[in-house]
């Protein structure tokens, strides 16, 4: 019951096998030097109840408080089973206006309260999202197609770290900028990708709301729902209607909200192409700007690395919410003297990783978020057959419904390679070699984003050297993907500018005078 | 002291003992739950090594061996019974017609503080007295002191002293510190000649982790690909409840597959993780809890 595998269609994919013990047997068990990761020892089904979700059939647009009914409605889709999950009410101009002015209304109270009581509302929120850390979960996978370890251990989590970390810098804001005066911005307008829903929503409010502005957010189409489970704990905390506002929709959507000359700043995170189109629109304006764009990270693995924890950090590097994730490390430097032995040890290991349904518990990678993103990921892997890579596929059995694509990588890469430069945004990556220190850096530099990067050695002055030496936001020691909201998060060059998380989170959110 | 080392493997400890613990995320349940607890008593060592251990203490001990439960039918026989040296020939006795295994601990366990002259004497003497397998310590001291390749020949010797016998290599974690030097341990042991290498005593507090069983995992899984020889792991000390040890059941075959979910080549040591195994058993069977009155205490 399995769909045409993608090796199938790719008759040069070298597949990476399972092996059962029924193979090895034929193969007398001796001289047999592989490991058998096979069926001897099957994990029963371990879902989990999508009951907890609390799905309503309709979401409206959230505004001053209250869920509006009105508008054309579009479908939200579970990606891992293509059925229907709700209908959400698409936000129009005059929508997108009236919540701008909701917010407008709201700015004077909000930014006037003191920060102690702000930071009462984020740690509010933020206990309120651990207590409904299951449902928000549940509704997150459905959603997004995320496995639901990820969505239990990781997203909700980090959201609601998120707030309780920016509720302790509500009322001590004057420590943040020693010796300058800091005001709010005002009325911000946030939009957000379909990647990390609720996360990236707290990322967008925690600090706006902690530095006294007001909110109007859009979440990405294809991922309404915890957002608006969002709301509907915003009206359970009583946070002052119109604080944060939140419309659905897509790119009409979006350009009306980014286009409102009612906004004092504008923070997007997403794709590169749409952030230069905010970039050219706001330019002149005056309305301040914030992107959190695309990426192609270079994890970079030395000789001297702790090679079994790399190949980890490989995993968690790409593989992660099945590669859709900005900072993903895209792009494997290894050295050329442990090529073989970390290629070798990286082909067991994704022999073992389990894809499927993202709500079973013991699944590794869900389902890629929608089937355009699916689409993408496939012809990108075509390309790089056609220009001479060798791809390497996890043979396992894709469900019959959903987006699935199979964890992947391509050997023979070269930095010219149409895979090792554009960001694929799935579970994709390419495996390049380097000689020298010096080389590294320059390949790992080589590229026109510059959000993140992994560098492995078990060489501490040279982990500092090269971590110092690369042109990326983050750069991630001996681990990769490892995020806390203490951290400040950006990119150089086409990844964006401007930095969330941590205390530099909250400068794009403050005018700073002396 | 002769310049012998094997090849140093870094071991990433912040790295390791996150992935060990995503072992422990796993949801076992129904009949893989099943499959994991008839796996966890199959490779049991039923452990006594006490001051006051006596020879109607070591039959008990073997009764349960062989026969955990009177009330559950079908619970397997655990693995090995493992006792000091002169209980080697009441359990042998004891368990004689039955697949159990009599492992015994020798070279001066648990601290390898004699003279080794004397510690291989203690080998000889218990492989006569019939034991299956034989769990060794290693000297912590000449590691410690970078003396490598003392602990290669003390290994090697006492694997001349028990060619048939199954060697078990304990390389009491615990006092190594770090994972680096753990794998380091483990390595010299399998050049040795160990056919298994074995966390702990049991007898300091430190006992088998995840994190540092997986390095053993690690180490052993570089040995078969490197050269296709088979080396097991046993996991001695701390491992108290079903739940724990189906965590190590994933570990193993996450890590080195399916050749290793198998008592040649893992092994629990234990003396208390039984009853609640058998309690999980017997929860399978019911649908429910029943009181730990109803195994048997041995």
């Amino acid at each position: 019951m399995t769909k045409e595998s993608t090796s199938a269609k790719f008759p040069l994919v070298h597949p990476i096998e399972p092996l059962s013990p029924a193979a090895s047997r034929e193969e007398s068990g001796q001289g047999v030097k592989d490991l058998l990761f096979g069926d001897l020892w099957e994990y029963a089904p371990a879902p989990e109840s999508s009951e907890v979700s609390g799905a309503r059939d309709h979401y409206g647009n959230f505004i001053e408080g209250q869920f509006e009914d009105g508008g054309e409605r579009f479908a939200s889709h579970n990606p891992a089973t293509e059925e229907l999950l709700f209908e959400v009410s698409t936000a129009d101009e005059a929508c997108v206006d009236r919540a701008v002015t909701a917010a407008r209304r709201a700015l004077p109270r909000w930014s006037g309260l003191p920060g102690v009581e702000r930071g009462k509302f984020l740690y509010r929120l933020g206990r309120v999202i651990q207590e409904r850390s299951r449902e928000l979960a549940v509704c997150e996978t459905l959603d997004n197609g995320k496995p639901i370890k990820e969505s239990r251990d990781v997203d909700v989590p980090l959201a609601a770290a998120h707030f309780l970390y920016y509720a302790g810098w509500a009322d001590k804001l004057t420590y943040a900028f020693p010796g300058a005066k800091v005001a709010p911005l005002g009325v911000v307008g946030q939009v957000i990708p379909w990647n990390f829903p609720l996360l990236m929503a707290a990322w967008k409010i925690a600090p706006a709301l902690a530095a006294g502005n007001t909110v109007v957010l859009k979440p990405a189409p294809t991922t309404p729902w915890t957002a608006s489970r969002l709301a509907e704990i915003l009206q359970e905390i009583e946070l002052p209607p119109g604080v944060v506002n939140i419309v659905h929709g897509a790119d009409a959507t979006g350009r009306a909200l980014v286009g409102h000359s009612g906004l004092d700043k504008v923070s997007f995170t997403g794709s590169t192409e749409v952030g230069k189109e905010i970039q050219r629109k706001l330019a002149g304006t005056g309305t301040r700007l914030t992107l959190e764009l695309g990426g192609k990270g270079a994890n970079v693995i030395f000789e001297d690395a702790p090679l079994d924890q790399a190949v980890e950090g490989i995993v968690q590097g790409i593989y992660f919410n099945q590669g859709q994730v900005c900072c993903a490390g895209s792009r494997l430097l290894v050295q050329e003297s442990v090529h073989d032995l970390v290629l070798a040890k990286l082909r067991q290991r994704v022999a073992t990783l389990r894809v499927g349904d993202p709500m079973d518990k013991n699944t590794d990678v869900g389902a890629l978020n929608s089937a355009e993103q699916r689409d993408k990921v496939q012809r990108l892997s075509e390309i790089g057959l056609q220009e001479g890579a060798s791809m390497h596929q996890l043979a396992c059995d894709l469900p019959e419904k959903g987006y699935f694509f199979a964890p992947t990588y391509f050997t023979e890469v070269s930095a010219s390679h149409r895979i090792a430069r554009e960001e694929i945004f799935g579970p994709v990556l390419t495996v390049q070699t380097f000689r020298t220190v010096k080389e590294a850096v320059d390949l790992a530099n080589n590229t026109r984003y510059g959000l993140s990067a992994g560098v492995w050695s078990d060489k501490g002055s040279k982990l500092f050297q090269v971590a110092g030496a690369m042109r990326a936001g983050v750069v991630w020691g001996n681990s990769f993907n490892q995020f806390d909201p203490g951290s400040p998060f950006g990119g150089y060059q086409e990844s964006g500018f401007g930095r969330e998380g941590g205390r530099h989170g909250l400068r794009p959110y403050l005018e700073v005078r002396s | 002291m002769s310049s012998f080392s094997v090849s140093r493997v870094p071991v990433d400890a912040v790295g390791l003992e996150a992935r060990a613990k995503s072992f422990t995320k796993r949801s076992i349940k129904a009949a893989s739950k099943h499959q994991a607890l008839q796996w966890i008593i199959g490779m049991m060592d039923l452990t006594t090594l006490e001051g006051a251990d006596t020879e109607s203490k070591v039959r008990r001990l073997c009764q349960k061996a062989r026969r955990p439960s009177a009330e559950l039918a079908k619970v397997p026989p655990v693995a090995a019974v493992c006792v000091y040296p002169p209980f080697v020939s009441v359990a042998c006795e004891a368990l004689r017609d039955t697949p159990v295994q009599v492992a015994a601990v020798a070279t001066s366990f648990p601290n390898g503080q004699s003279f080794f002259s004397l510690r291989l004497e203690e080998v000889r003497q218990t492989v006569e007295a019939g034991a299956d397998e034989i769990d060794m310590v290693i000297s912590r001291g000449a590691l410690l002191s970078g003396d490598e390749a003392r602990i290669v020949d003390e290994v090697a010797a006492v694997k001349e002293l028990c060619p048939k016998q199954h060697l078990k290599v304990i390389l009491e974690t615990g006092e190594l510190e770090t994972y680096d030097r753990i794998r380091q341990a483990a390595q010299l042991a399998i050049e040795g000649g160990a056919d298994f290498v074995k966390t702990s005593t049991g007898k300091i507090g430190l006992a088998a982790t995840l994190p540092i069983t997986l390095v053993l995992l690690e180490a052993v899984r570089d040995h078969f690909l490197a050269t296709g020889k088979l080396v097991g792991v046993k996991a001695a000390g701390g491992i108290r409840t079903a739940k724990q040890a189906w965590q190590y059941l994933v570990m193993v075959k996450e890590t080195v597959g399916d050749r290793w979910l198998d008592p040649s080549l893992f092994r629990f040591g234990a003396s208390s993780l039984l009853q609640d195994v058998l309690l999980q058993w017997d929860r399978a069977a019911a649908g429910r809890y029943s009181s730990s009155n109803l195994i048997g205490l041995d």
